[in-house]
């Protein structure tokens, strides 16, 4: 069931288009993700979603109903910070009870409903702390905490993970996923880490110059990117351009790619470097440089005729050396054609 | 090592020897301000006893308090304007250049103007007048204050269900806290001492300290005076401590 519909919205900041035309729907129970890099228009959306900021055109609907004439203090959304924007003169509990006092609320239902959400993100032991004693991690439990007492039907997160070390990261990842399962609560992620989108997100909007590219689960964006823009900017690609053809792609200097196809006229193949074999016979080239990651080796190829190194990956200790003479090659179901 | 300290110890000297001399002879026994007599605490109770002064720091009370009360308020209000609704930088400097424009070109401005809206001056002038200043110092602490505070907290109130009144009350004013004291006590201590403008904007039957001093002090210098100075540095000195502390706690946040 669609909770979100955002239809045809477009906000102007002077001669700045910020958003330009973008629509989409989010599903009830959804975690969604608004990924792009930074002035792809999804910190404005994500403020008007929140009520902080107005727009030019369009309609922004929460279960039918209109919510750009709703204020900011009397919308069911709740938005979690990039700052957290915890108040540093309350303590921990204070900060959380505080949208339910606004609700006006009984004073032992709020207590009640403070402990729950402290007990839940783990912090009922920091009740009585300010803000400014706690660890960035906690920082952040807390002000999910504030966000989420509040029930609301869509919470925000904007950059949530971006103020945290690497560690805190990856464990913050996972809890946050398991937190939006167990609560249930429609989650939009904003973010230009396409890592943490991808792990955390059920679907993603990729937003590039105020518009929207590609909205997809995960495996399908990064498996079938839709345009250029975003097969470039999830995950590492290699480019090749040429015309597309049917069944691939038709290049001066290395003649018919296989890939898949669906679009026509000039187009760039898109081949991921795990999807790249060195025992294929496609392209010859000659290993310029190895890098061993441990479970991975990078292997970069000098292809005659094409200007950027060929990238492959390979599982486990690199079975070549730089120098040698490889043949390139791939399935045609692994590559994809896109519009240049 | 302890050659390079000297310029350092002399320019403390420097500042503080005429103000420890004052604090000396206030315990001076005997008549003159200028010759030690021995010690004793006589014009303390000479200064206790002094009607005129009495008088001249009830008033300066009366007018510290209330240009304090008021410049607070219009000062915070002030700065969270200018914080608000204007990028503009001259704005900003020019809301705060009352502090540091010489108290005579205000004097004479307030002169000025009480006389061109028929103001008879007493008390009440010099309390206006002090507010004057005192606004614009209240605004310049509280500025830096809200400067180093995070913008968001407004809006995650807003988003929490407050509505504007509620965030200010309960959010901005309390994050704000410490530079509207800090601000307060410093316009406080302005106005304890300030002697220009209220000798122009004073009525005749209201001067407050400093005037009396001042008028006392053409009569020639008797111990009692420095006494009264003693005093009134213990006073300001705290004033200033508990200011520096204030915004000191605030800046450490």
């Amino acid at each position: 069931m669609t909770l979100l519909s955002i239809n045809g919205v477009r906000r102007k900041f002077g001669d700045v288009t910020a958003l330009d035309g973008v629509s989409l729907d989010i599903a009830e129970g959804e975690f969604f993700a608004l990924l792009g890099p930074s002035g792809c228009g999804k910190t404005t959306l994500l403020r008007i979603l929140a009520g902080f900021e107005t727009l030019d055109e369009g309609t922004v609907t929460l279960a039918g109903d209109d919510l750009t004439k709703v204020p900011a203090h009397r919308r069911p959304i709740n938005l979690m910070f990039q700052s957290y924007a915890l108040f540093p003169h309350l303590s921990v509990a204070a900060n959380i009870a505080y949208g339910l006092q606004r609700e006006g609320l009984p004073k032992g239902v709020i207590k009640q409903r403070v402990d729950e959400v402290l007990e839940r993100v783990g912090l009922a032991h920091a009740a009585k702390r300010r803000p400014q004693q706690l660890s960035g991690g906690q920082r952040q439990r807390v002000a999910l905490a504030r966000a989420i007492v509040k029930r609301p039907r869509l919470l925000l997160l904007d950059e949530p993970l971006s103020a945290l070390d690497r560690k805190v990261r990856a464990e913050m990842q996972l809890w946050l996923k398991q937190l939006q399962h167990e609560v249930g609560i429609t989650f939009v992620v904003v973010t230009h880490d396409q890592e943490e989108a991808m792990s955390m997100a059920d679907r993603i909007a990729v937003l590039n110059h105020g518009a929207v590219e590609q909205i997809a689960d995960p495996v399908t964006l990064y498996g079938s990117p839709a345009t250029h823009f975003v097969a470039d900017f999830i995950g590492a690609n290699n480019f090749f351009s040429g015309t597309a053809v049917d069944d691939g792609l038709s290049t001066e200097v290395f003649g018919f790619l296989p890939a898949r196809g669906g679009v026509t006229g000039p187009a760039l193949l898109a081949v991921r470097p795990e999807q790249v074999s060195l025992t294929g016979d496609l392209l010859t080239g000659r290993v310029l440089d190895v890098s061993f990651y441990g479970g991975l080796s990078r292997v970069a190829v000098l292809v005659a005729g094409h200007d950027t190194p060929v990238l492959v990956h390979q599982h486990g200790a690199p079975r070549v050396a730089a120098g040698d003479a490889v043949k390139l090659g791939w399935a045609a179901e692994d590559a994809v054609v896109v519009r240049a | 090592m302890a050659m390079r300290r000297v310029p350092f110890f002399l320019t403390y000297v420097f500042l503080w020897i005429p103000i420890l001399v004052v604090v000396g002879m206030s315990f001076n026994a005997g008549d003159s301000p200028f010759n030690w007599g021995g010690f004793s605490f006589r014009w303390y109770g000479e200064l206790a006893a002094d009607e005129e002064i009495r008088q001249g720091l009830v008033n300066t009370l009366i007018v510290a308090t209330g240009s304090t009360a008021l410049s607070t308020v219009l000062g915070t209000l002030l700065a969270v304007g200018l914080a608000r609704h204007t990028r503009s930088k001259l704005l900003d400097a020019v809301a705060t250049l009352p502090v540091i424009l010489p108290d005579i070109v205000l004097a004479i401005g307030l002169l000025a103007f009480y006389a061109l809206v028929q103001l008879t001056l007493g008390l009440y002038s010099v309390l206006l007048a002090h507010a004057v200043f005192g606004t614009a110092a209240v605004a310049a602490v509280v500025r830096t204050r809200l400067a180093t505070t995070d913008p968001s907290l407004e809006e995650a109130s807003r988003d929490l269900g407050a509505n504007g009144f509620t965030t200010f009350w309960r959010i901005t004013l309390p994050s704000l806290a410490p530079g509207v004291v800090a601000g307060a006590l410093l316009a406080f201590t302005l106005s304890v001492d300030e002697f220009v403008i209220a000798f122009f904007t004073a009525g005749p039957q209201s001067p407050t300290l400093p005037i009396v001093i001042y008028s006392m002090v053409r009569f020639g210098v008797t111990p009692e005076i420095n006494a009264l100075a003693t005093v009134l540095l213990a006073v300001t000195f705290t004033a200033i401590l508990a200011a520096q502390r204030l915004t000191r706690l605030a800046g450490s946040r």
